[in-house]
């Protein structure tokens, strides 16, 4: 085979090769993209609706109860609180007056039904996201 | 006093790597052998700097020196010994004092270790890394002393942070910067090749055992690192796709295209100008991932806060770092871009497909990872990608590497018959096909993507286990033979490994009472209760588990929940019983207010493979370094 030829085959595979994982990578980025929402946002109705997605903000103070192993609490950002439950073992870190990630999706009454909970690896370690959630709240709250 | 002795010693360092990083450069440019001559004496007078400043960070520690801030904010006179000494890297400072320490590390093994090359080169060599050691210690000592003082000393440190209480501290950044850094001689070896214009096999030669050094450093690193998320995050994952493993993942993905593609330059002179860019590339990458980690605009296990000052001064260090490399690479690289000639069906080809799709694996990884910083730079909105973005997009991108790694061992260079290759991998296919359908049945259950992994896993072993009969037939196989089937069949043992977690894991969490059985796995285990047990610098309330299989061979259980003095943060500690075919683990929740616990078991079949087959990657790379012709060939030289 003529070396022309060659070249052009292996960048034709070479190609193919980036082109399927272009599509691969477009199709998991539709799908498994989780948005971030400030509690705020979520009470005015601007969360997805059949899509999980994320909420940042503040474990409210004295809204933890436990129901065997599932846990209820609220999350805020200080201005709106969105009721929380969640199945399972709670992070280290989770804790009332805390900051937390939380990704979940919204059940028909309101509560926001977790899979999963972050909280970060530091005590002092507030998330970027749960602090962007509280100034947010407290600009609007000026503003208004 | 002697703190400042540190921070002299870091500036006389950066005098020192400046003179190193120009001198050279510029003599081995003009001819002039008395500037030449500076190389070594300046990177080995870096090296001694560079060690005294170490050395007097870590006695700060050990004496409890809590007028150094960062001694004060990283240690506590109640934590034990060798955490104290591990806490010298605990924080971002001594973390990058670290860095630039194995930097020069690499840099005089280099000095010392090549005296048969050619004194141009060498000088080369070590001026470019001086010049990386400019700009790191030039970042360190403007935005990040070690050693800035606390005045007035406090009483006691805030300790550090109980997750990194740990052995596992003590290894795992070692290992890993050691990796990362290693990948600036394989740069610095690229871009002094550019300068020369000796872009030849003898420029591979050279180049190719430092770069497998760096890439076992950076293996055993990230699987140290992911052994430590798992016993010590207490949730039982071994990879979560975090920024920051990707941010160490990538450029490994890249290192490995690395390794085989000088692998092409120094048998067959080819693929010249892709070898010095993925040497770019990979270096690139570790600057970009240290940029991740330490600018804070990653939410991460690692991201400690910090400054943005910080992230402006790497940004611009990589900027120039890559700006300047990949001027000089589209001015001086060869023009021919493949090199000698081959056949389509001929190692080269089988190695230039490997590399395609390590690096747009790298590529979807690192797409992943950038993605959600530059929605948020775009004020598109704040986004996360998650783990299955990673899981569905990188398993489809490197299943075919198994196939090829399969075949690719049997090809001859130039030219080989594709159909004579596949005629004797016959059984290896048979075996493949038989795993694959076989061991998801034994194991009860069948999936099409377990099927997958076993097939592919035994594939590799199989095709591996018939070259090595063959060639231990016709002769004596060199241990670089040796070395680069142990890795695969180390890829392999991971593949199987991830497989059985991922097909076959078990995980309950459950509300246990004292007296309680909980099963899994086939096993049963028994909570005995919960007692308090005090420990150095922290009080544990103690679980006591009985793990039984069929009412025999017992082994008891500790889990802990441990509440360290100097923080208000709880610590689960988990219990492992660790086996070759499968871990128990088990770790404590909290206690619910009737008296019984929260509690989280798990069954990991086979989860030990996954480290074991990083180990497995990491021999065959020693082993090929240790492989007798880069000797012979560099005292030749010498001759």
């Amino acid at each position: 085979m003529k070396s022309r030829y060659k070249r052009a085959l292996i960048i034709i595979a070479a190609l193919v090769v980036i082109g399927v994982a272009a599509l691969l990578i477009l199709n998991a980025l539709n799908s498994n993209i989780a948005l971030y929402v400030t509690p705020s946002e979520v009470s005015a109705g601007k969360a997805p609706k059949d899509q999980a997605f994320r909420i940042g903000g503040m474990v409210k103070d004295g809204s933890l109860r436990r129901d065997g192993l599932t846990v209820h609490f609220v999350i805020t950002d200080l201005v709106k609180d969105i009721p929380v439950a969640y199945t399972g073992i709670l992070p280290d870190l989770f804790k009332e007056g805390k900051g937390a990630v939380i990704q979940g999706r919204m059940n028909a009454n309101g509560e926001f039904i977790a899979s999963e909970v972050l909280a970060k690896h530091d005590e002092n370690y507030m998330p970027p996201e749960a602090k962007h959630a509280l100034e947010q709240a407290q600009k609007n709250g000026i503003n208004k | 006093m002697i703190p400042e002795f540190g921070h002299y010693a870091l500036i006389l360092a950066l005098c020192v790597a400046l003179i190193q990083g120009v001198l050279p450069l510029i003599g081995a440019h003009q001819g002039r052998r008395e500037w030449l001559m500076l190389a070594r004496p300046a990177a080995q007078t870096v090296f001694l700097l560079l060690a005294t400043a170490f050395v007097i960070l870590a006695w700060s520690f050990y004496t409890n020196d809590f007028s150094v801030l960062y001694v004060a904010e990283h240690s506590n006179s109640q934590m034990p010994v060798a955490y104290r000494l591990g806490a010298v890297w605990g924080g971002h400072e001594g973390s990058l004092l670290l860095w630039v320490f194995l930097l020069s590390t690499w840099t005089i093994l280099v000095a010392q270790l090549s005296k048969a090359l050619d004194e141009f080169m060498v000088a080369r060599v070590i001026g470019v890394l001086g010049l990386v050691m400019s700009g790191l210690l030039l970042f360190v000592i403007t935005t990040s002393n070690p050693f800035e003082r606390l005045l007035p000393a406090a009483q006691d440190g805030r300790s550090l942070n109980p997750l990194l209480q740990d052995p596992g501290l003590v290894f795992h950044p070692p290992m890993l910067y050691m990796g990362y850094v290693g990948f600036s001689v394989a740069f610095a070896f690229a871009i002094a090749s550019l300068l020369s214009g000796r872009l030849d096999a003898a420029w591979a030669r050279w180049s190719r055992p430092w770069t497998t050094a760096a890439w076992v450093f950076l293996t055993l690193g990230i699987a140290l690192g992911s052994w430590w998320a798992y016993y010590e995050l207490g949730w039982g994952g071994w990879w979560f796709w975090d920024p920051v493993e990707n941010a160490s993942f990538i450029p490994w993905l890249v290192g490995t295209a690395l390794l085989h593609s000088l692998a092409v330059t120094e048998k067959r002179g080819g693929f010249k100008s892709w070898t010095v860019l993925l040497a770019i590339t990979a270096f690139s990458l570790s600057l970009l991932g240290t940029f991740l980690v330490r600018s804070g605009v990653l939410t991460s296990v690692h991201a400690f806060a910090t400054d943005p000052k910080r992230g402006v001064f790497i940004l611009i260090f990589l900027v120039l770092v890559v700006g300047s490399s990949l001027t000089l690479y589209a001015w001086r690289a060869p023009k021919s871009s493949l090199g000698g000639k081959f056949s389509l069906s001929s190692r080269e080809t089988f190695i230039l497909l490997g590399n395609v799709f390590l690096v747009v694996s790298a590529g979807s990884v690192l797409l992943g990872t950038l993605y959600p910083l530059l929605i948020d730079a775009l004020h598109l909105g704040k986004i996360s990608v998650g783990p299955p973005y990673f899981n569905s997009v990188f398993v489809p991108i490197t299943a075919p590497l198994l196939v090829l790694m399969g075949i690719g061992p049997w090809t001859n260079w130039k030219n080989s018959d594709l159909l004579a290759v596949i005629k004797r991998l016959w059984l290896a296919g048979l075996v493949a096909v038989l795993a694959g359908i076989g061991i998801p049945l034994m194991m009860g259950e069948f999936t099409w993507l377990a099927g997958l992994g076993f097939l592919l896993a035994f594939w590799v072993i199989a095709s591996g286990c018939l070259q090595i009969i063959r060639q231990a037939k016709a002769g004596k196989p060199t241990r670089s033979f040796i070395g680069m089937q142990l890795a695969h069949l180390g890829i392999a043992v991971f593949v199987i490994g991830v497989t059985m977690v991922g097909a076959y894991q078990e995980e309950k969490d459950v509300r246990m009472s004292a007296g309680e059985t909980v099963s899994v796995g086939g096993y049963q285990i028994q909570f005995q209760g919960v007692n308090v047990a005090p420990g150095p610098n922290y009080q544990a309330m103690r679980g006591t588990f009985l793990l039984s299989q069929n009412s025999n061979a017992q082994t008891i259980m500790y889990p802990e929940k441990r509440n360290y003095f100097s923080s208000t943060m709880p610590m689960t500690e988990a219990a492992i019983d660790a086996g070759l075919t499968r871990d128990i683990y088990i770790s404590l929740g909290e206690e619910l207010p009737d008296k019984s616990w929260a509690v989280r078991v798990y069954y990991k079949p086979f989860i030990d493979w996954i480290w074991g087959g990083c180990l497995l990657m990491a021999l065959g790379g020693i082993l090929s370094i240790s492989d007798k012709r880069y000797r012979i060939k560099l005292k030749r030289q010498v001759a």
